[in-house]
């Protein structure tokens, strides 16, 4: 209805030549600052949420209330800042974390560059990193355990073997990003090919790297916890198996909650490291994107 | 040996022949497209020669024989008084796009091909003279400006810089100007032919516009495609400098004419 009426100024117009003035039409959304459309969207999910709860629609085995979650990620919270058993076992993960982001970092980006600059790496190695890369990699998890045991090795791996992939992608089409003009050009000025890849061809494909990297922090984390819930340990992922065997929903959430800081630690640290690196590519990224 | 070649060529007087290309031709091996056929040309010290033909007539092949990033199927090319075997440092080099480093500032980007050569401590030493260079094409004050906020025509001024930062002896211009919009392009083209005036520049230009060919150079190179070949070398005998005025003299017109002329009758065939 509002379509309509802002159509009308071609008959205003005609009325008054003079002062023809488009009305332009604003989408409502456009006008909602970021933060008020994501509290809407909160309230209205922690709104649905209670209703849903309290009307008994599931069973608070299933679902617990709002309040249920809140009051045990207090607990939790506590637990966490008071050195708890909880904090270790966080500490734990992270390392499992930490650990195998640095190993996919380092191995992704070897084979990265192995497979986008050296004839032999793309015609003979990468094929076989598709083949591995199109296999479900959590069903390796059994296969880290026997080899690595229960202890954070098997965790790691399987994190790293999840994160690997997306970087070796991402840093191989970035080496294959930089166009012809420039590659004449570093030719013509005599560069050596590793001054070709230094100077050049790794700083241009470096938004696809970081495409990878991104891709790979949030793989590290689920390899990391699917690692704990099919290789035991005594990490996060263990404490949320143990809570949900016992039905003790509201700690599933909470801890999940805090898991996913973490996971978003990871992520932001990726985005901060990008930011800083690759400042003269804003522009085209756009800024509603990380 | 090479050095002392290099001098007395520096020294040489205006008019000795530079580059001596002799039956140059190429064919690529990938798909037996025989782009040029029989060249045979010589560039004259402090002369500006364009090369001017059809899309696909092998004018860039031409181009990249002369700087040596590609080899020739036959024939020789020597430039101050050396075999072309490879890139040379006495050879600047301009091509279509800018292709400025987004990561690099402007007068970053214009010392690169020391930096690439001799190293940081001597792009360093540079910066003083590639300050110079963009003070001479008017981009004083963007020094340390990243490309993404210079426009089309101020990004092509950062490359000629780039292209003189290392007094090359011979300038290779690959359509340097061609996405400009015409008006750039005029005002470019007077600055190019201001800077190889005052550097006694030997320049090799290639082109598809007749107009920027006949403005610019002395002698201009005129190519029949399929296979590439030499249809005639036309001279330009308009007086220097030349002015954007010129364009509308008959004599410019007469000239622009028989080469369209020459061109044409390359498409028949
Ligand atoms: N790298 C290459 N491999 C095979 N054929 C090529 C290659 N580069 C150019 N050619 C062919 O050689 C001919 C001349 O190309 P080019 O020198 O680019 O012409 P121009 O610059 O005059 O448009 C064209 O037919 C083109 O298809
Ligand atoms: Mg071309």
């Amino acid at each position: 209805m509002s379509d309509v009426q802002n159509y009308s100024p071609s008959v205003k117009a005609a009325d008054h030549a003079e002062d023809t003035v488009w009305e332009q039409k604003v989408h409502f959304i456009d006008s909602v600052p970021r933060w008020l459309a994501m509290t809407f969207v909160f309230v209205v999910f922690v709104g649905t949420w209670q209703i849903v709860t309290s009307l008994r629609l599931v069973s608070p085995i299933i679902l617990p209330t709002p309040m249920e979650t809140l009051k045990d990620m207090i607990f939790v919270g506590q637990n966490l800042l008071t050195g708890g058993y909880m904090l270790g076992a966080l500490w734990i993960t992270i390392k499992e974390v930490i650990y195998g982001f640095a190993l996919a970092i380092a191995i992704g980006f070897s084979l990265g560059v192995l497979v986008g600059e050296t004839a032999f790496g793309e015609k003979a190695v990468m094929p076989y990193l598709v083949a591995i890369d199109t296999m479900p990699k959590v069903a390796f998890a059994p296969l880290f355990v026997a080899w690595l045991g229960f202890g954070i090795e098997s965790k790691v791996a399987l994190a790293a073997f999840i994160a690997t992939f997306p970087i070796v992608v991402g840093t191989a089409a970035g080496l294959h990003a930089a166009d012809e003009n420039a590659r004449m050009l570093f030719k013509t000025m005599g560069a050596s090919r590793m001054q070709t890849l230094i100077k050049m061809k790794l700083p241009t494909g470096l938004p696809q790297i970081f495409t990878g990297l991104k891709i790979g922090a949030v793989g590290v984390m689920a390899g990391a916890i699917t690692g704990e819930f099919l290789g035991g340990g005594k990490g996060f992922g263990e404490l949320i198996r143990v809570a949900a065997s016992q039905l003790n929903t509201p700690r599933v959430f909470s801890l999940i909650l805090y898991l996913s800081l973490v996971g978003l630690v990871v992520f932001a640290s990726v985005v901060w490291t990008q930011r800083r690196l690759v400042f003269w590519h804003k522009e085209q990224v756009g800024s509603g994107e990380f | 040996m090479s050095a002392a070649v290099a001098q007395d060529y520096a020294g040489a007087p205006l008019g000795t022949p530079v580059y001596e290309l002799t039956h140059v031709s190429k064919t690529y091996a990938r798909n037996l497209v025989v782009a040029l056929e029989d060249i045979d040309l010589t560039l004259r010290k402090g002369s500006f020669t364009s090369v001017i033909g059809s899309s696909g007539c092998g004018k860039s092949t031409l181009l990249k024989i002369m700087a040596g990033l590609i080899p020739p199927t036959k024939g020789r090319v020597i430039l101050q008084g050396q075999p072309v075997t490879g890139p040379r440092r006495d050879i600047g080099m301009m091509f279509q796009q800018a292709t400025l480093f987004p990561w690099k500032t402007a007068v970053e980007n214009i010392v690169l091909p020391i930096e690439i050569r001799d190293g940081k401590a001597a792009a360093k030493q540079a910066m003083g003279k590639a300050h110079e260079l963009l003070d001479i094409v008017g981009l004083k004050g963007f020094e340390n400006v990243y490309p993404n906020e210079l426009s089309g025509g101020m990004a092509q001024r950062a490359s000629i810089c780039r292209m003189l930062i290392t007094e090359p002896a011979v300038l290779l211009m690959d359509e340097p100007f061609s996405a400009l919009d015409e008006l750039s392009r005029d005002m470019m083209n007077m600055e190019l032919q201001r800077i190889c005036r005052e550097q006694d520049a030997t320049a090799f230009l290639v082109t598809h516009s007749i107009q920027e060919a006949v403005i610019l150079s002395d002698e201009i190179v005129v190519l029949k495609p399929r296979p590439g070949r030499i249809a005639e070398i036309v001279d330009v005998d308009l007086p220097r400098p030349r002015t954007l005025n010129m364009m509308t003299t008959p004599k410019f017109g007469a000239i622009v004419d028989y080469i369209r002329s020459l061109l044409d009758k390359g498409e028949e065939m």
